[in-house]
C-alpha cells in the first residue's frame, strides 16, 4: 500500500484541517490499515463525532446550569429531582421530548418546518468546531475563523425566519419578523466590534487572536466588549433583547408550534448558542485559554472563562425586563452602532500611532491602549447613554413626561 | 447616571443569589401546617353524632347525605338516631368549613390531611366506614376548646372522642337511643323516624 | 414597487400566557401595531349571582371567595358588610379591626400579584414575580394561620369574623411586617426606577382622568389618572375611620402611574395594618345571631368596598327568605375592562399585554 502524504494539501498538518493534531494523529493511525481516502473519512468521522457530542452535552449542561442558576438568582432551588443536584434533568427533559408526539401543524410547509432545527444545530456545530479550548487545540484552526463564525452563525437568522413561516402560526409569523429585524441588524454593530479585536490581534484565526492577548481584551477594548455583549445577547434572544420568543407576548416566538424532537432540537441549539457565544467571548475578550500555572491546563481557565461568560447571559436574564422591537431597534442604531465606530476609530488610531516598525503591539503598548479606551467607553457610554434615553423614549410614541413619583404626590383624600 | 437603577437590580438579583432558597421540596420538606388547617378526610366522631344533619343542611354544596334511622339498639351511646350513611363527595367539597360550624355536639371536624388525590372520582367519595375507621387528627378550625389545648393535628396523637367535645359528653346518659321528648319516670315514647 | 400589506387577526386568548386566566381579546394588528380590538368575556363564567340567591347568608360568604381569588378577604368585607345593612347590625369593634387588618393584608398579596405579573408582562424572567410571592406566601401563610385556608378564606361572616385570632397569630404577624420591609425594599430597588421598565411603561397608554370617570373605572387605576376617589376615605367601613393613611396619586395614568400607585398602596396598607394592631382591642368578634339569618320582606343593601382593583359592590335584595333574592355584584375587574380599547388602539402588541396587566383584571371577577 502506498504510504499516504500527510505532507500536502488539505490533510497537511499545516492546511485547513491538519492544523488539528487529534486530525492529524488519527488520520495516521487509521492510513495504516486503511486506504487514504479511507483513513481521511474516518479522521473527519471521529472528528465530528466528538463536536457533535461535545455541543449538545455542552448544551445539555448548559440547559440544566441555567436552571439552576436562575432558580438561585430567583430565591428558589430550580431542577433537583433527578441525579446529583438534578444534573441528569436534561436527560430526562430529553426522553420526554423524544417520546412526546411530533406534531406538524394543519397548513404547515412540511419540508421547510421539518429542515430549520436542523439548520440550526448544524450551524451551530459549524460555528463551534473553530473555538480553541486550549493550546493548538480546535477541532479547526481556520485562518478566518472569525469571518467563519459571522458568516455561520448568521445562519440562524435564515432558519429562525423559516420556521416562523412555515409553522402557518401568526405568532410564529410575528416571533420571526422581529428576530430576522433584531438579528441583522445587530450583525452590524457585532462585526464592527470585532474589527477593532482583528486588527489589534492582526489576525483572523481565533487562536493567533488569543495568543496576541497580552492583555485580555476585554481590557484593551471595552467598548468592543460591550457591544459585542450586548450584540450577541441580542442574537441570542436573551433578556433583554429576547422579543423573537418573548414568551408573555407571542407565547414562544418563531418556535410555538414545534414539539417533540424539534422542539428539543431547537432548545439544544439555543443553550448551544449560549454556551458558543460565551466560548467566544471567552475567545476574543478574556484571552482563551491562556492562563497561569501551565499550559496544558488551557482547557480549565477556558472552561472557567466560558463560565463567566454564561453566568452573565443568565445574571442579565434573571434581572431585567425585555425591551420593545424598536427600542430595541434604536439601541442597535443609536447606541451600540455609534458605539462601535468610536472604537474601530480609536483602536484603529491608537494602533497606527503605537505600532512599531514591524507592525507589533508590546505589551506595553496594550496597556496604554487600555487606558485610554477606559476613559473613552466610559465617557461615550454615558453620553450615548444619556442621549438614547430620550431618543429611545421618543420612539416610544411621544414622551409623556412629567415623573409621576414627584408629581403624584401622595394626598390625604378628603372629600 | 442612566443606567444605574439598572445596576442596582443587578445587584439586587446577585444578593438573592446568596440567599437560601424560600421554596421547600415538597415530599420531603413540607410547611408547617397550621392547627386550624381545613384539611380532607373529615373527623367525625360516631359516639358524638346525633344524626341531625345539621352539617348537611348547612352545606353550600349538599354534599353530605346522611340517612338514619331510629336506633334501638345502642343504649349506652344514648339519644341518638342510628346512622346508616353519612356521605361526603369529596370531589366536590370546598372546604369552607360551614358543616363544621353547623354541628352542634362537635362530633364533626375538618382534617388535616390534603394529600387525597385518587384515580376515579367515586373513590373520594367518603363513606361512613372510613370517616369510622379514619385515625382522628381534628383541625381547630372552629373548635376553640382544641386551640385550648393547643393541640396540633399534623404532630401530636390521635383524639378519642371523649377529649374532643366543649364539655364532656354526659346528656342523655340514661336513656336508651332513639328514645327522646318522654319524661324520665318511664313513660317514654318513640319518635317517629324523623330524619 | 409598493408592497401591499393587510391586517392581521390575532385572538389573544383564551389560552395564552399572560391573558390572567380566560381573558379573550381579537386584536387585528397592522405589522405590530393595533388597529381594533374586541375583548371576549364570559369563559369563566360560574353564574355566581345566581348561585347566591340559592344559599342562604352565610354560605354565600363561600362563593364570594371565589370571585377575585386573589383578594378573598375584601370580597368577604364587601359581601358581610352588605348582610349587616340589609339586617341592620353592626359588627363588634375587634371585629372590625380584624376585618380591617386582614383586608388590608390580602390587599398587599393582592397588589403584589399584580406588580409581579406585571414586570412578568414585561418580560423579566420571572425573578420579579419570585420575589413578590415569596411575600405574598408569607401573608397566606398568615390566613391559614387565621381561618385554615390561603386563599379560599371564608373568614368573614355577617356580624363580625368568624372567629378569634389564634394565639400565635400576633407574633407571626410582628414578625411578617419586620421581614416584609426588606423584601418590599429589594422589590423597589430592583423594579420602582429600573430604566428599562421606565422606557417600556412612561408614557404607553395613558388614560386621561375625563376618560377614566366617564368609564367609571375604579381603585388604583382611576387613581393612576390623578382622580382621588377611594371609598375607604369617602365611605369609610369597618374600621377605616380610625386609621390613617394617604391616597398615592398618579398624574398621566399610563401603565407606568398603575404599577407606582400599587407599588405605593402597599406602603399605605402596611401603615394601616400597623395601626390595627395599634388600635386593636381584646373583646368578641362576631355577633350572636342565627344561624340561618332572615331580613325584612323588601329590604335592599349595598354593601361596597375600595377593593384591592376598584370598588367592589355586593347588591341584595331580600323577600323575607332565609337567601338573598336578588344578588348583583359590581366587580371592579368587569367595569375596568371598558377601558381596554381605549389602552389598546394605537399600540403595539408588546404594549398590549403590558396594559392588560397593568389594568389587573381577575377573570373570576370580570365572568364571575
Amino acid at each position: 500500500m502506498r504510504p499516504c502524504n500527510l505532507t500536502d494539501g488539505m490533510i497537511s498538518p499545516d492546511g485547513v484541517l491538519g492544523g488539528n493534531p487529534l486530525f492529524y494523529w488519527i488520520y495516521g493511525l487509521a492510513a495504516n490499515v486503511v486506504p487514504c481516502w479511507l483513513a481521511y473519512v474516518i479522521a473527519g468521522g471521529v472528528i465530528m463525532l466528538i463536536l457533535i457530542n461535545a455541543v449538545l452535552l455542552g448544551a445539555a449542561i448548559v440547559s440544566w446550569g441555567e436552571r439552576r442558576l436562575l432558580g438561585r438568582f430567583q430565591n428558589r432551588v430550580g431542577p433537583n429531582r433527578w441525579g446529583p443536584f438534578g444534573a441528569l434533568q436534561p436527560i430526562a427533559d430529553l426522553a420526554k421530548l423524544i417520546t412526546k408526539e411530533d406534531i406538524i401543524p394543519y397548513g404547515a410547509d412540511r419540508l421547510a418546518f421539518t429542515a430549520v432545527p436542523v439548520i440550526m444545530v448544524s450551524s451551530l456545530l459549524l460555528a463551534t468546531a473553530v473555538i480553541p479550548f486550549a493550546k493548538d487545540v480546535a477541532l479547526v484552526d481556520l485562518n478566518v475563523g472569525v469571518l467563519f463564525v459571522l458568516a455561520v452563525s448568521s445562519l440562524t437568522s435564515i432558519a429562525i425566519f423559516t420556521a416562523g413561516w412555515a409553522s402557518n402560526n401568526r405568532y410564529a409569523l410575528f416571533g420571526a419578523g422581529r428576530a430576522v429585524a433584531v438579528l441583522i441588524s445587530y450583525e452590524v454593530p457585532v462585526v464592527l466590534s470585532l474589527l477593532g479585536v482583528v486588527i489589534v490581534a492582526g489576525s483572523m484565526s481565533l487562536g493567533d487572536i488569543v495568543v496576541a492577548q497580552a492583555v485580555p481584551f476585554f481590557l484593551v477594548q471595552p467598548l468592543a466588549f460591550f457591544v459585542f455583549l450586548a450584540g450577541m445577547s441580542a442574537e441570542l434572544n436573551r433578556t433583554p433583547f429576547d422579543v423573537a420568543e418573548a414568551e408573555s407576548e407571542i407565547i414562544a416566538g418563531y418556535h410555538t408550534e414545534y414539539s417533540g424532537i424539534k422542539f428539543a432540537l431547537i432548545q439544544a441549539a439555543e443553550f448551544g448558542g449560549a454556551l458558543f457565544v460565551s466560548g467566544l467571548i471567552a475567545t476574543l475578550f478574556l484571552a482563551g485559554w491562556a492562563g497561569p500555572v501551565a499550559d496544558w491546563l488551557g482547557w480549565l481557565w477556558f472552561l472557567i472563562k466560558t463560565f463567566i461568560g454564561i453566568f452573565l447571559f443568565v445574571w442579565i436574564r434573571s434581572t431585567f425586563p425585555r425591551l420593545r422591537l424598536d427600542q430595541i431597534m434604536a439601541v442597535c442604531w443609536k447606541f451600540l452602532m455609534p458605539l462601535s465606530f468610536i472604537n474601530l476609530a480609536a483602536v484603529v488610531l491608537e494602533v497606527y500611532f503605537l505600532r512599531d516598525a514591524n507592525g507589533v503591539l508590546t505589551t506595553a503598548d496594550l496597556w496604554i491602549m487600555a487606558a485610554i479606551n477606559l476613559v473613552l467607553a466610559v465617557v461615550s457610554i454615558t453620553f450615548f447613554g444619556n442621549l438614547i434615553k430620550e431618543k429611545v423614549r421618543s420612539g416610544s410614541g411621544g414622551a409623556r413626561s412629567a415623573n409621576p413619583v414627584t408629581s403624584g404626590l401622595p394626598t390625604t383624600g378628603t372629600m | 447616571m442612566y443606567g444605574l437603577e439598572m445596576a442596582k437590580g443587578l445587584l439586587v438579583t446577585l444578593t438573592n443569589l446568596a440567599k437560601k432558597p424560600f421554596t421547600t421540596s415538597y415530599p420531603e420538606q413540607r410547611v408547617r401546617q397550621h392547627p386550624r388547617f381545613r384539611g380532607e378526610e373529615f373527623t367525625w366522631y360516631e359516639e358524638r353524632c346525633t344524626g341531625c344533619a345539621s352539617c348537611a343542611k348547612y352545606c353550600p354544596l349538599g354534599i353530605i347525605k346522611i340517612v338514619t334511622s331510629p336506633s334501638e339498639t345502642a343504649p349506652l351511646q344514648g339519644d341518638k338516631y342510628l346512622l346508616e350513611t353519612f356521605d361526603i363527595e369529596l370531589q366536590r367539597c370546598m372546604f369552607c368549613g360551614l358543616c363544621v360550624e353547623a354541628c352542634p355536639y362537635d362530633a364533626l371536624f375538618m382534617g388535616s390531611g390534603f394529600e387525597e388525590g385518587q384515580y376515579k372520582r367515586t373513590d373520594l367519595v367518603i363513606s361512613i366506614d372510613r370517616l369510622r375507621h379514619a385515625e382522628k387528627h381534628p383541625s381547630t378550625w372552629f373548635r376553640p376548646q382544641l386551640e385550648g389545648m393547643e393541640y396540633r393535628p399534623g404532630a401530636s396523637r390521635p383524639l378519642g372522642w371523649r377529649e374532643v367535645g366543649r364539655e364532656n359528653w354526659q346528656w342523655h346518659q340514661h336513656e336508651k337511643a332513639g328514645m327522646r321528648l318522654g319524661d324520665r319516670n318511664g313513660n317514654r315514647q318513640h319518635t317517629e323516624g324523623e330524619a | 414597487m409598493t408592497i401591499r400589506t393587510e391586517p392581521m387577526t390575532v385572538n389573544v386568548g383564551p389560552q395564552h400566557p399572560s391573558t390572567h386566566g380566560v381573558f379573550r381579546v381579537r386584536i387585528t394588528f397592522d405589522g405590530e401595531d393595533i388597529v381594533e380590538v374586541e375583548p371576549v368575556l364570559g369563559y369563566l363564567h360560574r353564574g355566581t349571582e345566581k348561585l347566591a340567591e340559592e344559599r342562604n347568608y352565610v354560605q354565600v360568604v363561600t362563593l364570594t371567595d371565589r370571585l377575585d381569588y386573589t383578594s378573598s378577604m375584601i370580597n368577604n368585607q364587601a359581601y358581610c358588610l352588605a348582610v349587616e345593612q340589609l339586617l341592620g347590625i353592626e359588627a363588634p369593634p375587634r371585629g372590625k379591626y380584624l376585618r380591617t387588618l386582614t383586608a388590608e393584608l390580602q390587599r398587599i398579596a393582592s397588589h403584589l400579584i399584580a406588580v409581579g405579573f406585571f414586570v412578568q408582562e414585561l418580560g423579566a424572567f420571572g425573578t420579579p414575580l419570585m420575589y413578590t410571592f415569596r411575600s405574598r406566601e408569607r401573608i397566606l401563610d398568615l390566613f391559614e394561620m387565621l381561618c385554615g385556608a390561603r386563599i379560599t378564606v371564608s373568614y368573614m361572616r355577617p356580624g363580625g369574623v368568624f372567629s378569634d385570632t389564634p394565639p400565635d397569630f400576633w407574633p407571626a404577624l410582628d414578625q411578617f411586617l419586620a421581614d416584609f420591609e426588606g423584601e418590599l425594599e429589594e422589590i423597589e430597588n430592583l423594579l420602582l426606577s429600573n430604566e428599562i421598565l421606565m422606557v417600556r411603561t412612561r408614557g404607553v397608554s395613558p388614560l386621561p382622568r375625563d376618560v377614566a370617570i366617564n368609564c367609571s373605572v375604579s381603585g388604583p387605576v382611576l387613581r393612576a389618572s390623578g382622580v382621588n376617589w377611594d371609598w375607604r376615605k369617602i365611605a369609610p367601613y369597618d374600621a377605616y375611620d380610625q386609621v390613617d393613611f394617604d391616597v398615592p396619586l398618579g398624574s398621566n395614568g399610563d401603565n407606568y402611574d398603575r404599577f407606582w400607585v400599587r407599588m405605593q398602596e402597599v406602603r399605605q396598607s402596611l401603615r394601616i395594618v400597623r395601626q390595627c394592631i395599634a388600635q386593636i382591642e381584646p373583646g368578641p368578634v362576631r355577633l350572636e345571631l342565627p344561624m340561618v339569618l332572615r331580613a325584612e320582606p323588601g329590604a335592599e343593601a349595598y354593601g361596597r368596598v375600595e377593593a384591592s382593583k376598584g370598588e367592589l359592590g355586593f347588591y341584595l335584595v331580600s323577600d323575607g327568605g332565609v337567601s338573598p333574592y336578588r344578588c348583583k355584584i359590581r366587580s371592579p375587574s368587569l367595569i375596568n375592562l371598558t377601558i381596554t380599547e381605549h389602552l389598546l388602539l394605537g399600540w403595539k402588541l408588546a404594549d398590549m399585554i403590558v396594559s392588560l396587566g397593568s389594568v389587573d383584571i381577575n377573570m373570576g371577577e370580570v365572568d364571575r
